[in-house]
């Protein structure tokens, strides 16, 4: 078990985002979080991610209670995400968007980078090295010395993937990976995560509207609507389930 | 890479042989200006680290170059000068004691503008954006106000005046050399780029993992550090300050200067400097009298300001990212040889 949430709760004012949402997730496991726009799937993330604290409720990570923690230490525990619209550093090369990821991983102090003293040197090399074999990875490394908005939209996702990959995770939350993407993309996008998934060792938590999507990837779901859970369980089970359908298309079937 | 390096060698015995031969070689006025912009470029460079390359918009610089040439001209004057000065007050003890010589006095300013910084950070960065712009603000109005109102230890309005000057281009443009040098290795470092990560998308940055707190109080103390140098510097190099110099009109210069020059370009700062200050001087010949081809114009006395704005207004029109947008010097020789 990597992550463990018990009865959370989020409220805004009086309006509840998510309530009372309890799951947990499986090592190498890959969850998805659906449900209709508004149903607290992002929300869910921001307080995964220490964006928010939640109003009442447990995050346990690894066994561990991260609930109050800043978001910047969630991260170095081991947990990494990218955003429903993409957020890149837009100004710097995709090298250092990278290099970004690999931020807590360089070890050289404030003076050493001023003096450039040897440490300094050998981090950047060694972290350079690193980072262009991520890239290799992902198919971007040609991308290396452009400017990130530069690049098109897929390679864009794929550039934020990566950089969240480069923080070294444990667990990678991906806010609808496949929005905006044709059903070519999506299928690559698909088998890119499942072969990340195993060769970097991780779990993943995503959300995502496309049911094809969901049903070639996750090995579970849940559903929300309205901040609360209607449906757990196998994707090919949630599109069968009454209640899912309900939230989803509107209850005229019981017309 | 090596090609940057070798760059970077010959631009520094470039800019120390331009110093020299100026130095030996110009009049007063014109070393007077070169000094100016030496001194600027170290206020305009470290200005831009925190509010170009770090994206915050922060309105406070008057309020570190005044702690900076206060502290200075207080270290540089000796107590019997001091006592003869000071007439609203007499000086708190410890402003008599205080007295070195001009570099540990310089490091001091530095230090001091620092360490206000560091406390400064907390406040500050607890808001972003314009209400940044608004805290800031009154930090600049509160060192001023300060400065009037404490005769015992700043002379109060009168100012302080006759500070030992010893400095020529020689320091002022070591200086400036040194902070430039010390400003690019900071950007391209790790702390650089987060830097530019959290100008770029501060919540992202925070989700790659770096305490956008601590990269902000890094730049800021930097910044302020250089600007307390800076300070110094003018304050030798005027060899009298009051209050009135540091008005918010000096942090009003230098905006101008680092956009021009491009927000987050080093480069740029350096080259805005060297338009704004310097081309408010050469442009002087304007406010003469002018005798074109036998057509007689009248002095015009402030017309140097009107073209000056016209030129401001044209370059922004063209390059509305300043002249160097968020580019170096050896970006551009980066994409020539691709």
């Amino acid at each position: 078990m990597i992550l463990q949430l018990d009865s959370v709760t989020m409220a805004f004012g009086g309006v509840k985002a998510i309530n009372e949402l309890s799951f947990s997730i499986n090592d190498k496991e890959i969850y998805g979080l659906i449900g209709p726009n508004g149903a607290g799937k992002t929300t869910a993330f921001n307080v995964i991610t220490g964006n928010y604290t939640p109003t009442t409720g447990k995050i346990k990570f690894q066994n561990k209670d991260i609930v109050g923690k800043k978001a910047h230490k969630i991260v170095k525990l081991g947990i990494a995400r990218t955003f429903q619209n993409i957020r890149l550093f837009k100004s710097m090369s995709v090298l250092d968007n990278i290099l970004i990821g690999f931020d807590s991983a360089i070890k050289y102090t404030y003076l050493e980078s001023i003096l450039r003293l040897p440490r300094f040197f050998n981090e950047e090399k060694k972290s350079k090295q690193k980072a262009r074999e991520i890239m290799e990875y992902f198919g971007i490394l040609e991308f290396e010395e452009h400017k990130a908005s530069d690049l098109s939209y897929g390679n864009q996702r794929k550039v934020e993937i990566a950089r969240a990959i480069a923080t070294n995770p444990k667990l990678l939350l991906l806010d609808e990976p496949a929005a905006g993407m044709n059903p070519a993309e999506t299928k690559e996008l698909a088998e890119l995560i499942k072969k990340a998934k195993d060769d970097f060792d991780i779990s993943i938590l995503l959300i995502e509207h496309d049911m094809k999507f969901v049903n070639q990837l996750c090995d579970k779901v849940l559903v929300l609507d309205y901040g609360k859970t209607i449906f757990e369980g196998k994707p090919s089970d949630a599109i069968k389930d009454e209640e899912v359908v309900t939230a989803y298309l509107g209850d005229f079937i019981h017309d | 890479m090596s090609k940057i390096k070798i760059l970077k060698i010959l631009a520094i015995f470039l800019t120390i042989g331009l110093i020299w031969l100026a130095q030996n070689h110009l009049d007063d006025y014109s070393l007077r200006i070169l000094t100016t912009i030496a001194i600027f470029i170290i206020l305009a460079t470290s200005y831009n680290l925190i509010n170009g390359v770090t994206g915050q918009l922060s309105l406070e610089p008057n309020g570190f170059v005044a702690i900076g040439a206060y502290v200075t001209a207080l270290l540089l004057i000796g107590s019997e000068a001091k006592l003869d000065m000071y007439q609203l007050e007499d000086p708190s003890p410890w402003i008599l004691i205080a007295n070195t010589s001009l570099l540990p006095a310089l490091f001091l300013s530095g230090v001091i503008s620092s360490i206000l910084a560091f406390c400064l950070a907390f406040p500050v960065f607890r808001v972003r954006g314009d209400y940044l712009a608004i805290v800031t603000l009154g930090f600049g109005f509160i060192i001023r106000v300060y400065a009037v109102n404490t005769p015992e230890v700043t002379n109060g309005a009168i100012g302080l005046n006759d500070i030992p000057s010893s400095i020529n281009l020689y320091w002022a443009g070591g200086i400036a050399m040194v902070t430039v040098l010390i400003m690019l290795n900071i950007i391209y470092s790790k702390f650089g780029r987060s830097m530019k990560a959290v100008r770029d998308d501060e919540d992202a940055a925070s989700a790659m993992g770096i305490n956008t707190f601590k990269i902000k109080t890094y730049s800021f103390m930097t910044s302020a550090f250089f600007e307390g140098v800076g300070g110094g510097l003018l304050a030798v190099f005027l060899t009298t300050i009051s209050p009135d110099i540091f008005t918010f009109f000096l942090t009003f210069q230098l905006i101008i200067i680092i956009v021009l020059g491009g927000l987050g370009s080093m480069t740029g700062a350096i080259i805005g400097t060297f338009l704004v200050i310097g081309g408010g001087e050469w442009l002087r010949v304007l406010d003469e009298e002018v005798n074109f081809f036998g057509l007689h114009i009248n002095a015009h006395p402030g017309m140097r300001m009107v073209v000056f704005s016209i030129i401001l207004i044209a370059v922004m029109l063209f390059a509305r990212e300043g002249i160097m947008g968020k580019k170096e010097l050896s970006d551009l020789f980066k994409r020539s040889k691709k």
